[in-house]
């Protein structure tokens, strides 16, 4: 039923404002300085938060392996950003964040001499500080995904890579990362997905400041929409964030099948 | 040559445990078990550290907004006092009422239209999954700006809904989700079964429920974790639907509690803890159903 609802309002919705402005609004969106800022923005979210989680993610999950009930609830104590609600994790991260020297992050990272950051306040620095919150937030989720992975990996392949020598690294490149690719593949586009779409996160963080350096497609969006009450703009937005989310999921679909195929 | 001291050697080389996990884990090996000892604990307190300092903020009475910390130096329950003067009791119980009616919605259109999908064959059918798919892969961030329209007019009815909890339950009732993994977890079971309840005369209803139902608990667990998690996550959809503040919910007003600066950070981190508290509950209990979810997922696509 919503999904019927939500399919008939996307056809109609670039003419709001009961008036018929044709292409006007996606013109509006292509040529504003604000949305191009912001397509920068989330690419560079998009691919450094995707990357870095899933790299987090397999880390987590090489270092989290085994069968030990301590691992266990290790594991389960990681886990618990993902479970955690965004709006909270933006909270306490702001907390954490606190631009002070004596702020959470800036002592914690003053142990290893680092110079206090302002970081939510810095528009060189900002982009990076939502990255990170990005990242240690849906890490764990990728962990998961890794560790059914890794438990389905072949015993057999580490013993004869143990008689042939092979050392850890060779082991890891050449048995774990080949043997991981589907769910690689399948977690890249995942993060991907996601990321276009962000936020929550930001709009807790940083509300798209400092001077629009964390300004994303979707807090402009919503900035366009319901602050500013440009409905026809926010729509045509909605869109073009559309079409590129359903372009990068039948890639998506494609690379999948593919690789049942084989 | 391979003589019982060469073999002896070799099993010495590989200590035990060693193979079965990728990073070659040697169990038994203090070293080893140091290193990773340590390893955990950082892990620990870079993922859950800051989890842990909202709870521990909570009851901690602290001027200092800067200071988190992960022991109480001054427990007390001042920061929720401050916090229930701001009303943010009001707006968990919006949260839990519009998490736990959007939930038992939400599992009864993923029952009903899974079972549709997995079990009766129709005209349509491929459309209709089609559909599905199509608007799984379509959030909510996506459709916010339709949406808020669509709430405020709602199509044949002519009534709005905006402003009341039912425009923040009605989007999340139908999950794509939900629905695909009722439908593809009914499809594992047996015809027989059916055929035989349908042969002692039980109506169409009545297998669904008394036969199909209790088959499914596993799924159902799947279902009840991811849509509480989603539904209790939701941030731009009771922001969009909500006319008054009263009616957002305990995520949304966070942002506000930190913007008053009269309530400080102690009243706020009381208020992210019960923002909190309901998905860790629901998340140690379903904690199997999570993981069985994800990775069937993952493996499907």
């Amino acid at each position: 039923m919503a999904a019927g609802i939500r399919m008939s309002f996307q056809e109609v919705s670039p003419f709001l404002g009961n008036q018929w402005v044709g292409w006007e609004n996606y013109a509006t969106v292509l040529t504003n300085s604000r949305f191009h800022q912001a397509v920068s923005n989330t690419l560079v979210l998009g691919v450094g938060q995707s990357f870095g989680a899933v790299l987090v993610g397999f880390i987590l999950a090489l270092l989290l392996e085994g069968p030990s009930r301590s691992l266990w609830f290790v594991r389960t104590a990681v886990f618990l950003p993902v479970v955690t609600a965004s709006a909270v994790v933006g909270e306490i991260w702001r907390i954490i964040y606190f631009p002070s020297p004596d702020g959470f992050m800036n002592k914690v990272l003053g142990l290893v001499g680092i110079d206090p950051i302002r970081y939510l306040e810095d528009t060189s620095v900002a982009l990076y500080a939502v990255m990170t919150v990005g990242i240690w937030s849906s890490a764990p989720y990728y962990m998961v995904i890794f560790l059914a992975g890794l438990a389905g990996v072949d015993r057999t392949l580490y013993e004869a890579a143990a008689i042939d020598g092979a050392r850890l690294r060779h082991r890891i490149v050449s048995i774990t990362i080949p043997a991981l690719r589907p769910a690689i593949m399948i977690v890249s586009i995942l993060a991907a997905v996601r990321a276009l779409r962000i936020f929550t996160d930001v709009w807790v963080l940083t509300g798209g400041g400092p001077a629009g350096s964390t300004q994303v497609w979707m807090t402009q969006i919503y900035t366009q929409g319901f602050e500013r009450n440009n409905l026809g703009v926010a729509s045509a937005a909605s869109i073009l964030l559309l079409i590129a989310s359903v372009l990068l999921t039948v890639v998506a679909i494609y690379f999948t099948r593919n690789k049942e195929d084989r | 040559m391979s003589t019982p001291a060469l073999r002896k050697k070799r099993r010495q080389t590989s200590v035990e445990g060693t193979l079965d996990t990728a990073f070659g884990w040697a169990v038994g090996d203090t070293r080893s078990m140091l290193v990773r000892a340590v390893l955990c604990a950082i892990l620990l307190f870079i993922f859950a550290g800051p989890i842990l300092t909202i709870i521990v903020g909570a009851f901690d009475l602290n001027p200092d907004p800067t200071a988190l910390t992960l022991w109480p130096h001054n427990p007390s329950l001042e920061n929720f006092r401050v916090a229930t003067g701001r009303g943010i009791w009001g707006y968990f119980a919006n949260s839990l009422f519009i998490a736990g009616f959007g939930l038992t919605l939400q599992i009864a259109v993923a029952v009903t239209a899974g079972y549709a999908l997995a079990r009766r064959k129709f005209y349509g059918q491929t459309v209709v999954l089609g559909v599905f798919l199509a608007t799984m892969m379509l959030p909510e961030e996506v459709v916010a700006v339709p949406l808020a329209v669509v709430l405020g007019d709602l199509p044949l009815l002519g009534i709005s809904i905006r402003g009341t909890v039912f425009a923040i339950i009605l989007p999340v009732a139908a999950s794509a989700f939900s629905i695909l993994v009722m439908a593809a977890f009914m499809r594992d079971i047996p015809e027989e079964i059916i055929e035989a309840a349908r042969i002692d005369g039980a109506s169409e209803f009545r297998i669904l429920v008394q036969v199909i139902l209790p088959m499914c608990l596993p799924a159902l667990g799947v279902v009840a974790i991811f849509g509480f998690n989603g539904i209790w996550d939701q941030y731009l959809l009771p922001l969009v639907a909500a006319n008054r503040t009263e009616d957002y919910t305990i995520t949304v007003i966070l942002r506000s509690l930190r913007a008053d600066v009269e309530v400080g950070t102690g009243a706020l981190l009381a208020g992210a803890f019960l923002a909190l508290i309901p998905s860790l509950i629901v998340y140690l209990l379903l904690q199997k159903s999570l993981v069985r979810g994800m990775t069937s997922g993952a493996i499907k696509g």
